[in-house]
């Protein structure tokens, strides 16, 4: 079980990975010596994976598609799911993949520079596969929220009164 | 014009802030600490369900006491977080923020010739309410090497038979001192030896950091003598909401909503029905603003005993009130010459009583990029001076 104290220091570096440990000690009272210990293990164990920013690339001007596609398989003897999903995971092109529950078995998500070089890559890569029995396609038209980050619409700064009781 | 108004109103001093508010008003490019209410905008589920109500109609008066649902929810709520038990028919009062059951009860409870015990450094309201009511009032000084907390000491030293009230404010604005169970118990023995009531403003409690906070009426045979008065402003970040609510002795809070009943008929309906939502939904966005206040609490106290000044660590509410007496300047001047050449915005503690003296309050609801920044200016404005 993760403690509450780890609970706080992960999420703090959630968000913002810049915070050193000397930083997160200010904000935690927790000695600067832990912290980095932690941080070290941490790195270790894979809990934390990568330090990076989020970008909005839609903001850089520069083009980009990117797709959801679901993805019906026939699970194999002794590997389920698992052989399949190893496989895909190792194209570039796709970002994430998920196994999930419901109409289809696979849920991926695929970045290319145009919608035809997704699209091929789905017509030639993805769709001949063996074991892929189907697949479906949805192109992402906006990104309103990634990440627990909202994206677009930023409405919310309200005026306060500079100084109250 | 003035001299057709009632002398107590005519006679009632400017809050202190407001004088310092007017003053920030005239400048630009300023980084205020001197806020007292979140920054947090009120959590969205919370939100959501006013713009529904007001979609579903719901835009009528609701019972003077409150909606019942919202009476329900809150007497749960008291009763599990705080060990209070209060009978939502006839025991709660839901008003228009903590502001308006603090005149409520001063108004219900005193007459010419009563006396209410406050303590100083606190909250601005508590004294000028009891003022309008017709009561006298004496402050209570508490002092930072007490780490603000009020002592049955300080209590005897103003107390006299005429008083009626005591006021207690913890988690306090402005000190940011909490009271525990441990503080509390000997003031509820004064309180019953010198047949005293409490009005307890425990509008932050939800705000405390370390340990748990302890509500003064579930103490020891103090439930039927202490009115019980929090709200969603400062938890929920719903201050523009104008909710908040009372709990206490039915005749009390009876006599209460008679006065409620003619001056202000019932709280806003919207507010009441977010409010519900708050309680039944916004438990883990409330958690979740309370870690980040505590993240700059340190983060403040930090910064300003690194650049020399002393500062309690404030266990409660969103204020930290370091003493500023090393600098050579008063908590006036201090705040003044701050504004002035390093364009950061903090209270001076006088503003809240006597005993703020030497010290100004310097609230954290802001970003942490925001602290930085002001930390940095303070910084450099201390420097010279110590
Ligand atoms: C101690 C205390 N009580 C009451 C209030 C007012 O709260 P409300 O918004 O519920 O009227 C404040 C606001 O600053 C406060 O600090």
């Amino acid at each position: 079980m993760l403690s509450e104290q780890d609970r706080r220091l992960l999420k703090l570096l959630e968000q913002d990975c810049r915070l050193t440990p000397q930083e997160l000690s200010i904000q935690t009272g927790l000695s600067v010596e832990h912290i980095a210990t932690r941080i070290h293990e941490w790195e270790k164990e894979k809990v934390i994976v990568q330090y990076r920013p989020l970008i909005n690339w839609d903001r850089t001007g520069d083009e980009k598609v990117s797709a959801l596609i679901d993805v019906k398989v026939l699970p194999q003897r002794g590997f389920g799911f698992d052989k399949i999903a190893r496989r895909l995971q190792k194209f570039a092109e796709i970002k994430a993949v998920y196994l999930i529950s419901g109409g289809y078995d696979l849920s991926l998500l695929i970045e290319g520079r145009t919608m035809q070089e997704v699209a091929l890559f789905v017509a030639e890569k993805l769709a001949p596969l063996e074991h892929v029995q189907s697949t479906a396609t949805h192109f992402v038209l906006r990104r309103y929220k990634q990440d627990g980050v909202e994206l677009t619409g930023g409405d919310e700064t309200p005026q306060r009164l500079m100084v109250s009781p | 014009m003035r001299h057709y108004l009632n002398p107590t109103v005519a006679n009632l001093p400017p809050s202190g802030i407001r004088k310092f508010f007017d003053l920030v008003a005239t400048m630009e490019g300023i980084i205020s600490l001197g806020v007292g209410e979140p920054d947090f905008v009120t959590p969205w589920t919370v939100r959501e369900s006013g713009i529904f109500s007001l979609e579903q109609g719901q835009t009528m008066y609701t019972s003077n006491s409150g909606l019942l649902e919202l009476r329900q929810e809150l007497t749960r709520y008291l009763a599990k977080t705080q060990g209070l038990m209060y009978n939502p028919e006839t025991e709660i009062l839901v008003t228009v923020g903590a502001s308006e059951a603090v005149d409520l009860a001063m108004r219900a409870l005193l007459s010419p010739g009563d006396i209410v015990l406050v303590p100083d450094p606190s909250y601005v309201s508590y004294g000028p309410c009891a003022t309008l009511a017709g009561a006298g009032v004496r402050y209570v000084p508490t002092r930072a090497d007490q780490d603000f907390r009020l002592r049955v000491e300080d209590l005897e030293r103003v107390y006299s038979p005429e008083a009626k009230l005591l006021v207690l404010s913890y988690p306090n604005n402005p000190t940011g001192a909490i009271m525990t169970r441990e503080d509390l118990l000997p003031i509820a023995r004064f309180a019953a030896e010198h047949d005293l009531l409490i009005l307890s403003d425990e509008i932050y409690s939800d705000l405390t950091y370390q340990g748990t906070h302890t509500a003064f009426a579930a103490l020891p045979g103090m439930r039927d003598r202490t009115l019980h008065l929090s709200g969603f402003s400062k938890s929920y970040a719903m201050t523009g909401w104008r909710i908040g609510y009372a709990a206490g002795h039915a005749d009390l809070i009876q006599a209460m909503t008679r006065i409620h009943q003619y001056t202000i008929l019932c709280a806003p309906i919207t507010a009441q029905v977010a409010a519900i939502e708050a309680l039944r939904a916004a438990e883990q966005a409330k958690r979740e603003m309370v870690e980040t206040y505590d993240h700059r609490r340190r983060l403040m106290v930090h910064g300003l005993r690194e650049m020399g000044l002393s500062c309690f660590e404030p266990l409660g509410a969103f204020y930290v009130f370091p003493d500023i007496t090393a600098t050579g300047l008063s908590e006036e001047d201090f705040a003044e010459q701050l504004l002035h050449e390093e364009k950061v915005a903090v209270v001076p503690g006088t503003a809240f009583g006597p005993s703020g003296k030497g010290h100004v309050r310097c609230s954290y609801a802001y970003s942490t990029e925001q602290l930085e920044e002001a930390l940095e200016r303070i910084s450099r404005f201390v420097k010279g001076r110590l």
